[in-house]
């Protein structure tokens, strides 16, 4: 009697610590996503202004030629200047007038540059177009920046502040869903960078990564534990040698890239290429062990059976052993992918962390990686940077918490068929 | 240690001065084996065992646990071979050809000589894919007719067609333990073999499944050889027409299986028949 006691105390004990635990590990999570998530989800909108531009054929294009080799050269900047002046024409002096320029960004000039290249017709006449505000007005927008903060505590002052509202006043400004950071590579205005050449870096690599390492870790996997002699010296100093570099720092075998393919062969630098042959060598190991243990736990019964109905070794395993442990090697392939993916020092030593605003049209051209990008605006004090930043790890995690949950999802359904 | 030497010492004494009691030849043979050894490393399991298996019967293999009825039964179709430490001695003529040979093809052995396990193993896979899998790999039919023709054909003679007909797409995995054990010798009857090699068919099931794959094995002795591994006397008596009893890698008798039930002339036979160690 007293017994069942004490036995049921320890239960209950026991589960106690494991639910407290838990409920540890979610706060924490949950504090990580939350901070993440207020300082990050504002950098999903932009601020654009709307500018009455007035494409003058006297700025523009002054000898009527209507080529736009010619037009190409035209002053597009003075446009912007001139539009800002038209909409607050009170506005007087040299230095004001800088001032008042510098509310949008230092695009606006590439995107009405662009509007008339996609159609010359549009010139001589008046059109309102949203261009992109500066980062500072974008960050008063967003609420980032305090108006009722004395003038000389924020980097709005009074009168651009009085701009501002009268444009508020006027609707002329408005935030809108930021494009811009999935459409554009790194530039040093923050309202300006955007992800796209780390997405697709990171993309790059991984496809060479799953490449190189899903075929030479699945065939490695199934050699060592269907194929291989058992009880051999040989095979066992492979083996621990594989167990081995799962555990080596993933910095190494950066440097080892930038030894042996930048130096050696030399590979381009910066490139997913290059990348991505790095981080399968990462990867590799961390396929084969997860892929053994699922051909290690289909049960012998299966391929007995199988030999017995005289099936030669190798139609035994690619089969019936194959197809029961795939999930499981599928599983260990996704989280070695989302591992790769989250992985940013050896990157660092292969160059793949530059300043880099052209978008990679290949393997071979340099990009960055999102965890790359991730390090390399946290770096940057600008407030606009620092919501950018938490806006990369959020995509980053959302990435892998795709992936994680499609490991789960595999595992769960090939589950059910075999059991 | 101290009672594995003296296993192993005892083991070699005896077969030393170990003949096999009762007529190990029958008149018709479909194998003979002659002197068969068996080690496993150095370890010896089966000692300079002899015995015909003929046409059209049942033999049955008794013993002790650990005696090497699974390990003799296991030399019959080369299955010894996926074990690396086994090494297996001798001669053991199918149809007059030496199966121990190197240059014999396994594969085609094993279509030969057919298994079915202690546990069921149904593949996880249909009930119609797993019984045909073997005439796939053979290539025993033609088109889908034939096949189809080979699957229902063994799923009737393992007595199984009537019960799954309506669920063949049903995966091999979802039926009872029994119907699983049968699925098993259809599958294995598939291939067409000469020779079924059972290993406690039965020991993972229960009475009334149990019954049904001794009537099985009644009725498939009229076209098939078969050897039954087990521990089940009364079955051996039920299934059987001749019975060998091992002990401790010794073929220790071999001879009509009422004979040995009730007049074994060996006396170990004896002690093992009366329940004396088991
Ligand atoms: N894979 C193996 N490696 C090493 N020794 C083995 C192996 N398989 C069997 N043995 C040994 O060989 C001897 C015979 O084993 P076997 O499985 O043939 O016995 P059995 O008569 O079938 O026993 P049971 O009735 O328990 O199935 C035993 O001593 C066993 O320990
Ligand atoms: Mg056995």
């Amino acid at each position: 009697m007293n017994n069942l006691k004490s036995r049921l105390a320890k239960e209950k004990r026991f589960k106690a610590y494991g639910i407290i635990s838990i409920i540890t590990a979610l706060t924490l999570l949950t504090i990580l996503f939350v901070s993440i998530f207020s300082q990050g989800y504002t950098a999903f909108q932009e601020t654009r202004i709307q500018l009455p531009v007035y494409f003058d054929q006297e700025i523009l294009d002054p000898n009527k030629t209507s080529d736009w080799d010619n037009i190409k050269k035209a002053n597009f900047n003075g446009l912007v200047k001139q539009s800002l002046r038209n909409l607050f024409p009170e506005v007087s002096g040299r230095s004001n007038k800088r001032k008042l320029y510098k509310i949008v960004s230092s695009s606006a000039e590439y995107q009405i540059r662009n509007i008339v290249n996609n159609d010359l017709s549009i010139i001589g006449s008046k059109q309102n177009i949203w261009v992109l505000a500066d980062d500072d007005v974008d960050m008063l927008i967003k609420g980032n920046i305090n108006r009722n903060l004395p003038e000389n505590e924020r980097r709005i002052d009074d009168q651009e502040l009085m701009w501002i509202e009268y444009l508020e006043s006027e609707n002329l400004i408005k935030k809108v869903f930021n494009k811009t950071l999935f459409t554009s590579g790194d530039s040093s205005e923050s309202e300006q960078s955007g992800i796209l050449v780390a997405l697709l870096g990171s993309f790059y690599a991984l496809l060479i990564t799953l490449a190189l390492s899903f075929p030479i870790g699945i065939a490695t996997a199934v050699y060592l534990e269907e194929f291989a002699p058992k009880d051999n010296k040989f095979v066992d100093f492979i083996e621990v040698n594989i167990n081995n570099l799962a555990a080596v720092p993933s910095i190494i075998f950066g440097l080892l890239g930038l030894a042996i393919f930048l130096n050696f062969f030399e590979m381009p630098r910066s490139a997913p290429l290059v990348g991505g042959m790095v981080l399968s060598l990462m990867t590799l190991p961390r396929i084969i062990i997860p892929a053994r243990a699922a051909l290690k736990s289909v049960p012998p019964s299966i391929r007995e059976g199988a030999l017995g109905l005289g099936a030669s070794n190798v139609q035994a395993v690619f089969n019936h052993v194959l197809p029961i442990a795939t999930p499981g090697m599928l599983t260990g392939t996704i989280i070695g992918m989302a591992q790769a993916l989250g992985e940013s020092a050896p990157l660092l030593i292969i160059g793949m962390v530059a300043f880099i605003v052209d978008v990679p049209q290949g393997f071979t051209d340099p990009a960055t990686a999102l965890p790359v990008q991730i390090y390399l605006w946290a770096d940057t004090p600008e407030r606009g940077f620092v919501e950018r930043t938490a806006a990369v790890i959020m995509v980053l995690l959302i990435f892998l918490i795709l992936m994680n949950s499609l490991a789960i999802y595999l595992r769960k359904k090939f589950e059910k068929n075999i059991t | 240690m101290f009672d594995n030497e003296e296993l192993i010492k005892e083991t070699k004494s005896q077969a030393l001065n170990s003949e096999t009691v009762g007529d190990i030849h029958v008149d018709d043979p479909r194998i003979i084996a002659k002197n068969i050894n068996v080690f496993y490393g150095d370890k010896p399991a089966i000692n300079n065992a002899s015995i015909d298996i003929g046409k059209n019967e049942v033999l049955a293999m008794i013993g002790p646990s650990g005696c090497g009825k699974s390990t003799f039964l296991r030399c019959l179709n080369r299955m010894n071979d996926t074990i690396d430490t086994c090494r297996v001695e001798g001669e053991l003529f199918l149809d007059n050809e030496n199966i121990l040979d190197k240059k014999t093809d396994v594969v085609s052995l094993r279509a030969k000589v057919g298994m079915v396990f202690q546990k069921p193993n149904p593949f996880p896979k249909s009930i119609y894919d797993n019984v045909a899998y073997g005439p796939k790999i053979h290539g025993m039919a033609k088109n889908k007719i034939e096949l189809d023709e080979i699957v229902f054909k063994s799923l009737d003679k393992a007595g199984l067609f009537e019960e799954v007909k309506d669920r063949l797409d049903a995966p091999g995995t979802s039926i009872s333990g029994g119907q699983q054990q049968r699925l098993c010798i259809a599958r294995t009857i598939a291939v067409s073999p000469e020779v079924i090699l059972m290993d406690e068919p039965c020991s993972a099931l229960d009475p009334i499944a149990t019954a049904k794959i001794e009537e099985l094995i009644y009725d498939l002795k009229k076209n098939f050889t078969i050897v039954i591994v087990t521990h089940a006397m009364q079955q051996a008596a039920r299934v059987s027409q001749r019975t060998a009893y091992f002990h401790l890698g010794n073929l220790v008798e071999v001879g009509p299986t009422s004979k040995i039930f009730t007049t074994p002339q060996h006396k170990l036979t004896e002690s093992y028949i009366t329940g004396r160690f088991g």
